[in-house]
């Protein structure tokens, strides 16, 4: 049995202690807003927090984070709430949208790091993250903006 | 036949709850208004036809038959119901419709199915959903006169409301829905004049967004079934081989592992997770037989394809004489240009959840093809059409994969086997190796110019693999796949001797339908040698390509609008170059201009994309928008990276490490410009692809002088030496 900590709630799962964070999260808690694309840590599809730091879940071991702090992207906010989110809802970036949970995440990650982003620091901290559907363009918008909101009190 | 074939599409009254009764997946939509969902799905009385059923809470459902993987139909679709239904935007919700004739009969008549391709989804819906709305908006307004007693003539409706003129008396839709149920359907309604549009041709925002930022969006492989188990399939590495042997007591030694079966596709290891699967799959014991492709490699497949280009083709395009008018041209050009074979690579895996039983099996799957999928279901399970539902989830990609119907053969066949529901999910070395690739093809070209530069001969032959022989063979006729041959075949320009031929050759390796089809590739063939005949000429190509294009309005139109844009001719920073293509397909016409530099190193950096489009007339133009940017980017990662080849009969890439993708850093400003019209609707998810590489191409000619005609483009051919 192990035990970690998702979006502040206490989990125990029996599993074997090199099941991947991704599939505990997916398969043993049901939490499918986390992303499966590569398995190798390429497209960053399944990237969640460990204490505040982006990982990319599908290379994780779950015995490696027990009794950690794993944020995924339920408990981002309670409801849609983020500047993040606000943002990608207002410059309508998903198509398909099976990446957009990992490129939310690390995005997230970022803004905790650089509130105030310049293109570049977005390019390098997003590299990591492939949309097939090529929304890059308005993700980088979307970052600069909730960047903006929360610069102006995070309520805009 | 099903309940809903056997009702024309006139008869419809009422039988809308009964289609939405249990068979359909309902779709979540946050921020839209929850309270109008219970009345809306468990008890709307008003249903006038397969597309819409309104509830006594004024709730719209709008059924959808396409697939939302990406392009916006979950948005685009319900704008057309609703603009004619008159109806309140914000009380409109949508559902996935089931596999059924109901859903194909009027629109893709020449294929028989229910399915998501070829750009289609609005140019095919265009009019039967504005007829559905327009039937229910009539209805209504004949409800609302009968409840007041007043001439119908006397009442309009607007916004989710039937109006009495004279007096502005207004009565919401929900309290006449019961009403409007009792009504005859008409048989002819009038169309809204476009000048009347409030939602088509409206930016409006996206339907699925508020789901797709908070993880609570279903696709396929979110499907969660009480008592379900997963399962990954080990495959032949070889195409065309099959299991010789195997033993399975490792893998049904570890923990979590459930059961091992044989089916079609390989050996099934089901399991109580994904990780288990996986480590059972890696215990297996298999022994293949690899059968006759088990040596069969890239070069192999080059040299036959090299060989076939000296003999004749099937003739696709005729006109003039082309062999006389090359032998007495002042200038001649020949040249080969080859494409790869490409994998899809949709960011979701394949996945299907099936569960068979005696009497019925229902399928959860993001699928293209939903007869497809029925018919794979029904043909594995020997139940009837009507014991089959399918459940179209969200799609996490698309692009011509999910046509095909191998990972649902997969489930289907499993939970027979095992007697529960299955949810079969691939890797993505899965995925990657047993794709139906885009064709590879050599083309061998040649072109003659007059004293004045202005061509008067083009020969074209395409030697490659057909997809539609295997996907729809009665379309394939004389030899000619027209899928392999559109985009080559019907080049725009004013060239008096045209001879366009295909050698159709199948390969061994499966190909499929990949975004944008043959002019993924031709648009680069024909593209980049046009610009040879522009540079052989001593002309500019946007120029060139200018005087070519006389009696072809619409791509002239767009080629220029993109060059105006782009400042075409106007200086640039050091070191950058612009190249120009322009390209139909799907009904739409499409040119962009790159900017382009290439470092001493060869490395390509395309930094500013300027892209015309004439899509016809345009229901949301922000999805326009976003899907040129979108078919650009796919474009542009196949041009600068995209490559399968094949090694012993197997695909030697695996992942996203050697089957790289476009990423952030090195995603071009790209600008989009919509040609306004009034033409029919052309489509949007495809069109932006194909003219991105030659464009891209043809800026490398002129940063560097080099002609690339192999792709994907290398940085060794472009290294300065």
């Amino acid at each position: 049995m192990i035990s970690i900590i998702v979006n502040g709630k206490e989990q125990t799962v029996d599993v074997s202690p090199e099941t991947p964070l991704l599939w505990v999260l997916r398969d043993a808690l049901g939490m499918t807003g986390t992303k499966f694309g590569c398995g190798m840590a390429q497209c960053g599809a399944c990237t969640v927090h460990l204490d505040g730091a982006a990982i990319r879940s599908c290379v994780t071991p779950v015995s490696s984070v027990a009794g950690k702090k794993i944020t995924t992207i339920e408990g981002l906010s309670p409801d849609s709430s983020h500047p993040l989110q606000k943002a990608w809802i207002a410059e309508d970036v998903p198509q398909c949208g099976y990446c957009q949970s990992g490129q939310i995440m690390s995005a997230a990650a970022l803004l905790m790091q650089n509130p105030k982003p310049s293109d570049t620091d977005i390019d390098e901290a997003m590299s990591g993250n492939i949309c097939r559907c090529g929304t890059y363009q308005r993700i980088r918008r979307a970052v600069h903006r909730a960047a903006d909101m929360m610069a102006e009190g995070g309520t805009k | 036949m099903s309940e809903l074939a056997n009702l024309s599409r006139r008869d419809f009254l009422k039988v809308g709850v009964a289609v939405g009764g249990g068979l359909v997946l309902g779709f979540y939509l946050p921020g839209r208004d929850d309270s109008l969902q219970a009345a809306t799905e468990s008890g709307a009385p008003f249903a006038p036809n397969a597309w819409l059923r309104i509830g006594t809470d004024g709730g719209v459902t709008v059924m959808l038959h396409k697939s939302e993987m990406g392009q916006g139909i979950m948005t685009s679709l319900p704008m057309l119901v609703a603009e004619d239904l008159e109806a309140d935007w914000s009380k409109i919700r949508v559902e996935f419709a089931p596999a059924d004739i109901a859903y194909y009969t009027w629109f893709t008549p020449t294929f028989g199915a229910q399915f998501t391709g070829g750009s289609r989804s609005v140019r095919g819906s265009w009019d039967i959903l504005r007829e559905a709305g327009a039937t229910a908006r009539e209805m209504l307004i004949a409800a609302a006169a009968e409840n007041w007693g007043v001439a119908v003539e006397t009442c309009r409706a607007e916004g989710g409301e039937v109006i009495h003129k004279p007096s502005g008396q207004r009565i919401s839709y929900g309290a006449l829905a019961n009403k409007a149920a009792t009504l005859p359907v008409p048989k002819e309604v009038p169309l809204k004049d476009p000048k009347d549009f409030r939602l088509i041709g409206a930016r409006t925002a996206r339907l699925d967004t508020p789901s797709k930022v908070n993880g609570s969006a279903v696709f396929g492989i979110d499907v969660k079934v009480p008592g379900m188990l997963i399962a990954r399939v080990l495959r032949c590495p070889v195409f065309g081989g099959k299991v010789a042997s195997y033993d399975a007591t490792k893998a049904k030694a570890i923990q979590g592992v459930r059961d091992v079966v044989q089916i079609e596709g390989g050996i099934a290891v089901v399991a109580d997770g994904y990780w288990p699967a996986t480590l059972g799959l890696k215990a297996l014991e298999v022994q293949w037989d690899e059968g006759p492709k088990a040596k069969l490699s890239s070069a192999d497949i080059t040299a036959t394809f090299k060989a076939l280009a000296e003999q004749p083709g099937a003739v696709a395009r005729h006109e003039g004489d082309a062999t006389q008018a090359l032998a007495s041209a002042a200038k001649k050009l020949e040249a080969i240009y080859e494409v790869p074979f490409l994998a899809h690579a949709t960011m979701e895996p394949m996945n299907c959840t099936a569960h068979v039983r005696k009497d019925g099996c229902d399928v959860w799957v993001p699928t293209q093809g939903q007869t497809g999928a029925q018919q794979t279901a029904m043909k594995i399970t020997g139940l009837p059409e009507e014991s089959v539902k399918i459940h179209t989830t969200l799609l996490g990609g698309g692009f011509g994969r999910r046509f095909e119907q191998d990972f649902v053969a997969d489930a289907v066949e499993i939970s027979k086997l095992v007697g529960a529901p299955v949810k079969v999910i691939w890797s993505r070395e899965d995925d990657m190796q047993h794709d139906f690739y885009r064709p590879a093809t050599y083309n061998r070209l040649s072109a003659g110019l007059d004293p004045q530069g202005l061509p008067i001969a083009w020969t074209h032959r395409i030697v490659g693999p057909s997809i539609m022989s295997r996907s729809f063979p009665d379309r394939v006729k004389d030899g000619i796949d027209p899928s392999s041959v559109e985009g080559a075949a019907n080049i725009p320009y004013n060239i008096p001797n045209l001879h366009v031929e295909y050698v159709m050759k199948d390969t061994g390796i499966p190909v499929g339908f990949w975004r944008s089809v043959g002019s993924s590739q031709n648009a680069f063939i024909t593209e980049c040698f046009l610009d040879e005949l522009a540079a052989a000429a001593g002309k500019d190509p946007y120029e060139f390509r200018r005087q070519l294009l006389d009696k072809a309005p619409r791509h002239k139109a767009v080629l220029e609008l993109a060059a105006t844009k782009a400042g075409w001719g106007q200086p640039l920073p050091e070191g950058r170059h612009r190249g120009i293509a322009v390209h139909f397909s799907f009904g739409s016409y499409v040119a962009e201009v790159a900017e382009v530099s290439v470092d001493k190193d060869g490395n390509v950096r395309v930094h500013r994309v300027v892209c015309a489009v004439d899509c016809g007339r345009v229901v949301n133009p922000d999805t326009v928008e976003a899907q040129m940017q979108s078919g650009i980017v796919y474009g542009l990662t196949a041009a600068l990276k995209g490559e399968i080849t094949i090694e012993n009969g197997r695909v030697k890439q695996s992942n996203f490490h050697d089957y790289e993708m476009l990423r952030m850093e090195e995603m071009p400003v790209i600008e989009v410009y919509i040609l306004p019209s009034t033409e029919a609707p052309g489509g949007v998810g495809e069109p932006g692809t194909p003219p991105i590489a030659p464009a891209v191409v043809n800026a490398i000619f002129a940063a560097t002088g080099k002609r690339i005609r192999k792709l994907p483009i290398r940085s060794e051919d472009l290294k300065k030496a």
